[in-house]
């Protein structure tokens, strides 16, 4: 707890121990949320379902080759704030968002702005593998074919080769392309997932508790690729476990009952978290 | 302490597994008990499908078969070609029941009276000349020579010689009269009379005659009329389907659409005949008693139960299958027609057959749209007027000719056989496409 604390935004500068002990019980964020070399810049995000309101006031910035990562208990809107940042909450019926998310400095709630090249550029994979019940190939390609990302046949043969190769499935799936997608193992079905968001290059790739359904050895695989394909994109990924927060994020926030409690450099929140109800989530207190 | 649960108090104590086990023996029991009714019932159901299909088909089976008479018929050239000249028309309008009659006054010199002749005469069905006809028109040779042809029998002679007209019966309880009788006998000892594969019931339309009647009028009626009703119903029903399901906006519009079209599924079919009278034949003037007009009524009687097997259909596809489409990109429309159709449709295409063979069983609407017209003429195109399979049957149920209780059994047999196959069509679809993962 000796650290100082870098309070940002609502938050205004806290140096005596009174204004310490009432922010460690505050719902305003803890911690430096924005990002020198920021990708996804989101300030004040509300999301309601219905009348409920499942995200308060949420600012976090993506920055460019980082992995953010999100923790917190269940029901925390930690899941929700993810699929606002490719619209994907445009399909549930009754969800409203407020607030400024931008991609590079571009408002993504704009009314003129298509969703459908925006899913494009931040890719999103799935808490459990959803592959297309098409053959391996077409997983791949589906993407890349529908946005003409290619040009002829044996460029999207090649797009398809990078891609699995990318995702580290191409030795394992290289003589069985033709065959169904649905036919690999979890942890390579998921692999085809990621494969597949890669394939249409997108800029930002949003991860939703990936290896939840995946056994050690293929988590282990997985946690892998997303530290390989940090080089490249900008990466959210929200998970329950925090020793997957800590293996793969350089940063790490936490929310609670919709609130971001608190976000910082992922070794600083789980060696020393500055809110109470952070420390008592990674201490295991409670969630 | 379960011990303690289950024991009263001052009774020896008593292990849980004991309650347990004096009880298995009445589970069993009940449980024997409603598998034997189950079954009872299943067995109950088969026997009598099995009872309906052995009448159906034990009084129709002889209708696939007709009963000829081979006659030496002399083609009088001064009957049917007096002026020689073998001009199509007048061969065309000539009377070939006059050699025919003629040939039998030379068979049974004996036969003499008026009354009586008449009878011998009837022997032969009314449309046996129309068959004669068509054999000189394609030959003119013919005319001027005795040729052996077999003949069509009247309905009366084929009853006969199916057995359902019994000889041992009161003569004036029979159609067939006792001198008849010794004319057939005479004839079956010549070896004159023959039964053959019945190729004018899958050729020819309707008759009063029934020797003379088929269903090649009805079945083609029916054709036409299932193939427009499925042309239109299916794609409209779909497409409602995936808009109702996937795009349109929960709101009290489209609550409202969906229960009416969950209570238009369970309206009375006869309602949408009477819909049709008035629509589509009263203000748009479209002809009645035509498979066009059959085909639309039958559109909107068959599009609630498309509709909502489509849309069951298109819920029981994963929302992981959309989601993974959006997530790369696909546009909503992409969405649906890459991903969620090609798995919504063995669902959609089972419920669009039922819907088929609910309308191809259909009668009570197409009374009202005038398909109960007695039409002779095969229908060659979705104008012309027509009726359908069931009228027909429906029809044929009502005649009193004993000829006509066989026809009823072998048209319901045929329909019976294209609903099967009908079903087997969808069977087939469905692993078809649920064969694609």
């Amino acid at each position: 707890m000796s650290t100082t604390i870098d309070v940002m935004g609502k938050t205004t500068g806290a140096t005596s121990s009174a204004e310490l002990a009432e922010q460690r019980h505050s719902r305003a964020t803890v911690g430096d949320f924005t990002s020198p070399d920021a990708r996804m810049v989101c300030r004040d995000v509300d999301v309601w379902y219905g009348s409920k309101q499942a995200i308060k006031g949420v600012s976090l910035d993506i920055g460019k080759h980082e992995v953010v990562s999100m923790i917190g208990p269940s029901g925390c809107g930690k899941s929700t704030f993810l699929r606002c940042l490719n619209r994907m909450n445009d399909t549930i019926e009754g969800c409203r968002v407020a607030g400024s998310i931008r991609l590079d400095g571009q408002e993504i709630y704009d009314k003129g702005l298509d969703p459908v090249p925006l899913r494009a550029r931040v890719g999103m994979v799935f808490q459990k593998p959803n592959p297309f019940p098409k053959s391996i190939y077409e997983n791949v390609a589906y993407g890349p074919r529908i946005h003409g990302l290619t040009n002829n046949k044996a460029e999207l043969d090649e797009l398809v080769e990078t891609s699995l190769t990318r995702a580290g499935l191409w030795n394992e799936v290289k003589d069985r392309l033709d065959q169904p997608g649905t036919g690999l193992s979890g942890g390579q079905q998921q692999r085809l997932c990621i494969a597949r968001t890669i394939a249409v290059s997108p800029e930002v790739i949003l991860m939703d508790e990936p290896c939840s359904a995946l056994d050690p050895i293929a988590t282990a695989i997985v946690e892998e690729l997303i530290d390989e394909l940090r080089a490249n994109y900008s990466i959210a990924i929200v998970t329950h476990s925090m020793q997957q927060a800590a293996r793969v994020s350089q940063r790490t926030a936490y929310f609670h009952l919709g609130d971001l409690i608190e976000v910082g450099e992922t070794n600083r929140i789980f060696t020393s978290p500055q809110h109470k109800l952070t420390e008592d989530y990674i201490t295991g207190r409670f969630g | 302490m379960s011990n303690e649960a289950v024991s009263g108090p001052g009774a020896p104590p008593r292990r849980a597994i004991d309650v347990v086990n004096a009880s298995l023996k009445r589970r069993y029991a009940k449980e024997r008990r409603f598998r034997f009714m189950g079954a009872t019932a299943v067995g109950l159901g088969l026997a009598f499908v099995v009872l309906l299909f052995a009448d159906i088909i034990g009084k129709g089976y002889t209708a696939f078969q007709q009963t000829y008479v081979r006659l030496p018929v002399t083609l009088t050239e001064d009957i049917l070609d007096p002026a020689g000249t073998r001009d199509p028309q007048t061969l065309a309008m000539a009377n070939y029941m006059a050699p025919i009659r003629k040939t039998l006054r030379e068979m049974y010199p004996e036969v003499t009276a008026r009354r009586d002749l008449r009878r011998l005469y009837s022997m032969i069905s009314v449309g046996a000349p129309q068959l004669v006809r068509e054999r000189v028109m394609a030959d003119p040779g013919l005319i001027g020579t005795t040729q052996e042809l077999w003949l069509l029998a009247d309905d009366d002679i084929d009853m006969l010689m199916k057995g359902h007209i019994d000889r041992d019966a009161p003569e004036g309880d029979r159609r067939v009269k006792d001198d008849m009788l010794l004319w057939v006998d005479r004839l079956l000892g010549q070896d004159r009379i023959e039964k053959r594969f019945n190729t004018i019931f899958f050729t020819h339309g309707t008759s009063r005659e029934p020797e003379l009647a088929g269903i090649a009028g009805a079945l083609m009626g029916s054709f036409y009329t299932l193939a427009l009703a499925l042309v239109l119903s299916f794609p409209i029903g779909v497409g409602a389907a995936i808009y109702l399901e996937e795009f349109a906006p929960k709101n009290r519009w489209t609550d409202l659409i969906e229960v009416n079209i969950n209570n238009l599924a369970a309206v009375p079919s006869i309602v949408f005949g009477l819909l049709g009278l008035a629509v589509f034949i009263g203000f748009f003037g479209v002809p009645r008693s035509t498979p066009l007009v059959a085909a639309l009524v039958l559109t909107l009687m068959t599009l609630p139960t498309i509709i909502i097997a489509s849309r069951a259909a298109l819920k029981s596809v994963p929302p992981s299958i959309r989601e993974a489409a959006l997530g790369v990109g696909a546009s909503p429309l992409q969405t649906q027609f890459h991903h969620v159709l090609p798995l919504a449709m063995p669902g959609m295409l089972t419920g669009t057959i039922i819907g088929m063979a609910q309308a191809l069983g259909e009668t009570a609407p197409l009374l009202m749209i005038g398909m109960i017209a007695f039409i002779v003429d095969v229908p060659g195109g979705f104008t012309d007027p027509s009726t359908v399979l069931p009228v027909q049957i429906f029809l044929w149920a009502d005649s009193p000719e004993r000829g006509f209780v066989e026809r009823t059994s072998a048209a319901i047999m045929v329909l019976l056989g294209f609903l099967f196959l009908m079903n087997l069509a969808a069977v087939l679809l469905r692993r078809r496409f649920e064969r694609r993962w």
